[in-house]
């Protein structure tokens, strides 16, 4: 009996997920060094969006046995097979790479010396690599009607109309999956919005046949004024917050929720120096405590970049054939952007496409309806970026010595208030860790008087 | 009664005063996008141009407070990365007052008039309806600033009529759907929905003239809304359809006609309350001093 891998059901989004293994094997994002996994349930997806046109691009990193996959995602229109595309994974790893949070470390100068020589790095996490017919008189009798069936690259895909849930229930019970309690009433809603059912299984001899060892992402394209992600069936049994981000490709300009507040990440703080080697631990927790502090009921923006005027650009843009396989129609079809601009006249690798990052926890208490989108004409470039200051070595002997090493410790001091109120960490474990009692960075009036006497 | 609505505190003081608490809390609390160079420019421009139509149209007075309170409409709602466009919709927000009239009633709340040319004339400028999120004590913060401007302007009866209908709309929506109540609730409790009920629909200067039909108005407005936001997947259903029902507004103050609203004599627009034949001085074709008065004053 196939059963839906839950989870990857992909955006959290848009299905319908129909049952879910245990704590599973989904998961899609780890960014970091040394395989830290960062946030575990999470799901990614690339939204193409123009006027009433988009792509989307449902990826997952499922692990787990390909009889055990599936998902159903309520789409708009009936697709046709032309629309339905089996992707590769590694445009949509180089976009995560490309617009995750990053860090930036800065070297100070001899402060004895008049000349700055400044020298940057820039550390990202990296993104992890991450029975065909039945009955018709049966569906009939159910309601259900089976609007197209095909087999694209390794996935059986139904396209499904319904007339009621109880009867999409039954006909996705007699076809081997299940449904898990609670989703027949979510069903019903999108029944009743003329929604059709997008399902897929994975076909065994086909993924045989193409040799890959992993489940491609699966890519829709469609005309709708809809512009949303369902994420109602995606709680429906889940069994705690899940982690969601959502990659938009537009046009014009940034991507926004019109019914959830969408917040910048905090950025350009400077933290400790320390961070650099636990960037991966600091993104998670710096993400958790914004998430409390909007009490759990935001969007995050953490990347909106402009990326038709990057030059040079800050790292490695995705290329025009990346952005095609992503689905950004537009780019190198000679089809001229709404802005006006050419592409031919992109400076080096620049493209007239416009990326957004969101990235949302949510669970159903604080995100009772599905994410309602809308492209803004914002085009203002906006990175979540953290800076680390390495202080001056060498040696410093003159008057101006003096007052860079008063600065440094108040800055010290003031990077660890920074961490904490980022993190939520407490201030003296941040304290203890960069070794403030040493350099007396840390103010006088939160010394103990023996924190000095061995300095540790 | 005439005496004490002739020493009553214009309402539209009460108005300045909220709207401006609201959007330095906006602008320091939520970190809205929009500058204080922005926020500044708006406004400046919207004084100028009411200055300019008050000299064009030879009017005896300038008065600031409707222009500061459309400019101030704009700097909660309106977002650009251009402060031209800022600019130019603070000019469309005056100057459409001014020369969008019918019988010497504005056919449109100023600021929802600009935001919607604006959106449909530029790709660069947009509304951002979730930028408040939902909370809870932002819309009560709302909700008593804006409950006091609407109590003291004689026109509460258009906001609540407004809420009721909103809110039937999203419940019956819900129930149809089988949703659950937390969507719909989730809906209300929108600081772009309160701003709109209490600061904008309540515009006492363009709605109709009588309770009855600034209800049913209410209720149009709402189902509008409902239509563009669940049948046509349009952001914004409010201002497109307050804007586009704006024009129904003639229509049924003909059919119930009622006393014509001016700030310097709040009333709720009953033929019994107020002076019977003060609607025919708007009409005059040369006003004396106290009528061109309301027309500088003219609306928000």
């Amino acid at each position: 009996m196939n059963r839906v891998a839950w989870p990857f059901l992909l955006l959290p989004l848009l299905l319908l997920a129909v049952w879910a293994p245990p704590a599973a094997s989904f998961c899609g994002f780890y960014v970091a060094r040394g395989d830290a996994k960062i946030f575990n349930k999470a799901s990614k997806v690339v939204l193409v969006r123009d006027d009433d046109r988009t792509v989307l691009t449902m990826a997952n990193d499922f692990k787990g046995d390909p009889k055990e996959f599936a998902i159903v995602v309520p789409v708009p229109t009936v697709l046709q097979k032309g629309q339905i595309h089996v992707g590769d994974k590694a445009p949509i790893d180089h976009l995560d790479a490309y617009t995750a949070p990053r860090l930036v470390e800065y070297f100070d100068p001899d402060p004895c010396q008049v000349a700055y020589r400044e020298e940057m790095r820039v550390a990202a996490p990296q993104a992890g690599m991450s029975k065909m017919s039945r009955d018709a008189a049966r569906e009939r009798s159910l309601g259900v009607r089976v609007e197209a069936r095909y087999t694209v690259g390794e996935y059986d895909i139904v396209i499904l109309s319904a007339k009621q849930s109880g009867g999409l229930e039954t006909w996705l019970h007699e076809n081997g999956y299940t449904i898990p309690r609670g989703a027949s009433r979510v069903l019903a809603g999108y029944i009743k919005q003329d929604m059709k059912f997008f399902v897929a299984k994975v076909n065994l001899k086909e993924q045989a046949k193409l040799g890959f060892s992993y489940l491609r992402p699966i890519q829709v394209a469609f005309e709708s004024p809809k512009f949303i992600l369902p994420i109602r069936l995606g709680m429906v049994n889940a069994d705690g917050p899940q982690e969601l981000f959502v990659f938009a490709l537009t046009k014009n300009g940034r991507v926004e929720t019109t019914n959830y507040r969408t917040v910048r990440l905090p950025s350009d703080a400077e933290v400790p120096t320390f961070v650099k080697d636990e960037f991966s631990d600091f993104y998670r927790a710096m993400f958790t405590e914004q998430v409390r502090k909007e009490r759990g009921e935001a969007v995050f923006l953490e990347y909106a970049w402009d990326m038709g005027w990057c030059d040079p650009c800050a790292a490695d843009p995705l290329s025009a054939e990346e952005l095609r396989q992503l689905g950004v129609w537009w780019v190198g079809s000679g089809e001229t952007p709404r802005s006006g601009r050419a592409p031919s006249i992109m400076p080096g690798g620049a493209q007239p496409v416009f990326v957004t990052r969101l990235h949302v926890r949510y669970d159903r208490a604080h995100f009772p309806e599905d994410l309602v989108l809308q492209q803004t004409g914002d085009r203002s470039n906006f990175q979540g970026r953290f800076v680390i200051r390495h202080p001056w070595k060498g040696d410093a002997e003159c008057r101006g010595a003096e007052d860079y090493r008063r600065q440094l410790r108040e800055r010290r001091s003031r990077e660890a208030e920074t961490l904490s109120d980022l993190t939520g960490w407490p201030l003296d474990r941040i304290r203890r860790k960069m070794n403030l009692a040493s350099d007396n960075s840390m103010p006088d009036d939160n010394l103990r008087w023996w924190d000095r006497i061995w300095a540790n | 009664m005439t005496t004490r609505t002739a020493t009553r505190l214009d309402p539209r003081y009460w108005q300045v005063l909220a709207l401006s608490c609201l959007v330095l809390y906006s602008l320091f609390w939520f970190h809205f996008s929009t500058s204080l160079i922005q926020v500044a420019l708006t406004l400046g421009t919207a004084l100028a141009t009411q200055y300019a139509c008050t000299r064009i149209w030879r009017l005896p007075a300038f008065d600031p407070k409707s222009a500061l309170i459309s400019g101030l409409g704009l700097c909660f709602l309106l977002r650009t990365n251009l402060p031209l466009l800022a600019a130019a919709t603070a000019v469309i927000a005056i100057a459409s007052k001014f020369l969008l009239r019918w019988k010497g009633k504005h056919v449109w709340n100023p600021t929802n008039f600009a935001l919607v040319a604006m959106l449909a004339l530029s790709d660069r400028v947009w509304v951002s309806p979730g930028q408040w999120g939902s909370v809870a004590f932002f819309c009560f913060l709302v909700a008593l600033l804006g409950g006091l401007v609407v109590n003291r302007s004689a026109r509460s009866d258009v906001t609540y009529a407004f809420l009721a209908s909103w809110a039937a709309v999203l419940l019956g929506r819900a129930l149809w759907l089988g949703q659950p109540m937390a969507i719909p609730l989730h809906q209300l409790q929108n600081g772009t929905l309160l701003i709109f009920a209490f600061h904008m629909i309540s515009d006492p200067k363009t709605t109709p003239d009588t309770r009855a039909g600034r209800i049913l108005f209410a209720a149009l407005v709402a189902l509008g809304a409902g239509f563009v936001q669940f049948v046509l997947y349009r952001t914004n259903g409010l201002l497109w359809s307050y804007a586009v029902l704006s024009v129904t507004v003639p229509l049924i103050d003909r059919i119930l006609p009622g006393v014509r609203f001016a700030w310097s004599r709040p009333v709720t627009g009953s033929p019994s309350q107020g002076v019977a034949h003060e609607p025919s001085r708007v009409a005059l074709p040369a006003p004396p001093p106290a009528a061109a008065g309301r027309l500088g004053a003219a609306g928000r």
